[in-house]
């Protein structure tokens, strides 16, 4: 037990591990805190779809020799909102409008690597995650990504509840559908753009879909769902970061894996409970 | 003061290439009760988004008559209306709810006196008992009961129903449609009736609509003449009942 601790305190006492933690923690919130929105629209892949666009982004800003968060963030946005469009102008529905934009976004990733002679930075990283890339500025970007995230839940929460539930009747009783949608795609775009840091490409779709799934096994209401997948996402985040620095494994693969246990957990404990 | 509600004047919509609706004009009055009936594809949903002001018309208007606001004055119980969705985390309770946002300014939260309409339209339509139910967890019958509570909480002076009864069996299906009645005769609130079930309709209704991308009947229930519907390509469900 006093090596755990021992650990811990150790972990805690390194600058990357404390800003690992932070945005690890304020990115699984909002993930989490949008999920719901997204997985019961049937829009649980945007988030890989994204990542994709997102490692695409990287090779445009080497390309242009620039900061890829700055390439990063507003390219993701257009891209989901193209995705939303295509689904509700082009009649291409949710999954194969992400798949058309993420695999046209890598193509053009490769593309332009390929012209500016390959990728010179960590592949790896932007592929599984790398908390030792995560900088001071990912650290206020994601802050003000939270605080984002939680406003627009807390005082559009009535709005997107009902348009989650029925978008149609929504229109009819003069809820601005497209603007609410717009929003959450927003914020989902700059929660994927960040969350890359912490898991990676593969990975970040994991934090938008298990801690939701993993909550609606045992809640009863919309608002218990955000508030347990919100707490399971915190929760994996920092017993992930923690459990990678112990047992030196890769952090973001290490957040997924306990996310994926509380999602087999709950789904047990329904079951037993229903038996 | 004009009993009319609402006025379509010579509406014609087009998708694309395709005009879907053709020079229609109908006015709907105070207290009508309206089966608009046509084969698929014959443009009744697309008439019922036009009335709704979800879709544009090419030619043509449509006058709001005596509907103070809107967004207050119809109720609306869309096609897909059975989820079917049992993980769908929402109480009965908050289902309901949405159909008084309409009427809410920012930050759209639900006071008192909204739980209190809630929990009188639950206990009108029969369903006060499942108000802490999940959505998910009820019948086919219940949540389309619970999604008419939802459109009439705001107590709208017109009610539009899209093929409300599709998913439901005879037995619901009849029980549905005496509870419809009910609420046009004594709360004299207007309904639109969407379905391609012709004798039900025709049972049920005081005027009937027939569509085939324009309009071919518009005229009291019991002068129309179920044959004619059925030339048009629609269905005589009468064994149902």
């Amino acid at each position: 037990m006093n090596t755990i601790i021992d650990t811990i305190i150790e972990a805690l006492s390194y600058s990357f591990m404390q800003r690992a933690i932070i945005v690890g923690v304020l990115i699984g919130l909002s993930s989490a805190m949008l999920g719901i929105f997204l997985v019961l629209k049937k829009y649980s892949m945007i988030g890989d779809g994204l990542a994709h666009v997102s490692f695409a982004t990287v090779a445009i800003a080497l390309f242009l020799n620039t900061s890829p968060l700055l390439i990063s963030i507003p390219i993701v946005i257009v891209a989901s909102i193209l995705i939303m469009e295509l689904n509700e102008k082009a009649g291409i529905h949710g999954d194969a409008a992400i798949g058309l934009v993420s695999s046209f976004s890598v193509a053009i990733g490769v593309l332009l690597s390929s012209i500016s002679g390959g990728f010179n930075v960590d592949l790896f990283g932007y592929l599984f995650g790398s908390i030792l890339s995560i900088q001071q500025s990912d650290l206020w970007l994601s802050v003000v990504l939270a605080l984002g995230v939680i406003f627009t839940v807390i005082f559009f929460y009535n709005d997107l509840f009902a348009i989650t539930h029925d978008e149609a009747f929504s229109s009819v009783i003069g809820i601005p559908t497209k603007r609410r949608n717009y929003l959450i795609a927003t914020l989902t775009s700059v929660t994927i753009v960040l969350g890359i840091r912490v898991v990676g490409t593969m990975l970040i779709s994991s934090m938008i879909i298990f801690p939701t799934v993993a909550a609606l096994q045992v809640s009863k209401s919309f608002k218990s769902t955000i508030v347990i997948s919100s707490m399971i996402s915190v929760f994996s985040v920092i017993v992930g970061v923690l459990g990678s620095y112990a047992y030196n494994l890769p952090s973001g693969a290490s957040i997924v894996m306990i996310n994926a246990i509380v999602f087999v957990a709950l789904m047990g404990y329904k079951r037993l409970v229903r038996s | 003061m004009t009993s009319k509600l609402i006025e379509a004047k010579n509406i014609t919509v087009r998708y694309g290439n395709n005009v879907v609706l053709t020079d229609i004009s109908f006015a709907i009055e105070k207290g009508d009760y309206i089966g608009l009936v046509g084969a698929n594809g014959s443009g009744k949903s697309t008439l019922v988004k036009a009335l709704l002001g979800l879709i544009p018309l090419e030619k043509g208007k449509i006058v709001y008559n005596d509907l103070y606001k809107f967004e207050h004055g119809i109720g609306y119980l869309p096609q897909v209306a059975v989820t079917g969705n049992t993980l769908f985390p929402a109480e009965v309770r908050e289902i309901v709810g949405i159909g008084l946002l309409g009427q809410k300014k920012f930050p759209k939260r639900l006071t008192k006196e909204d739980h209190l309409k809630v929990d009188t339209i639950l206990d009108r339509l029969g369903i006060i008992g499942l108000k802490h139910k999940k959505i998910g967890d009820l019948s086919g019958g219940q949540q389309q009961r619970v999604l008419l509570a939802r459109a009439m909480v705001s107590h709208p002076k017109l009610l539009i129903l899209d093929e409300p009864t599709s998913a439901l069996d005879p037995r619901v299906r009849a029980d549905f449609f005496n509870l419809i009645e009910e609420i046009n005769k004594v709360d004299q609130t207007s309904i639109v009736l969407v379905s391609h079930d012709l004798s039900s309709i025709k049972r049920y209704t005081r005027k009937m609509m027939l569509l085939d991308r324009e309009l071919v009947y518009f005229g009291p229930s019991d002068e129309f003449d179920l044959n004619f519907g059925m030339a048009k390509g629609m269905h005589n469900h009468e064994h149902d009942y």
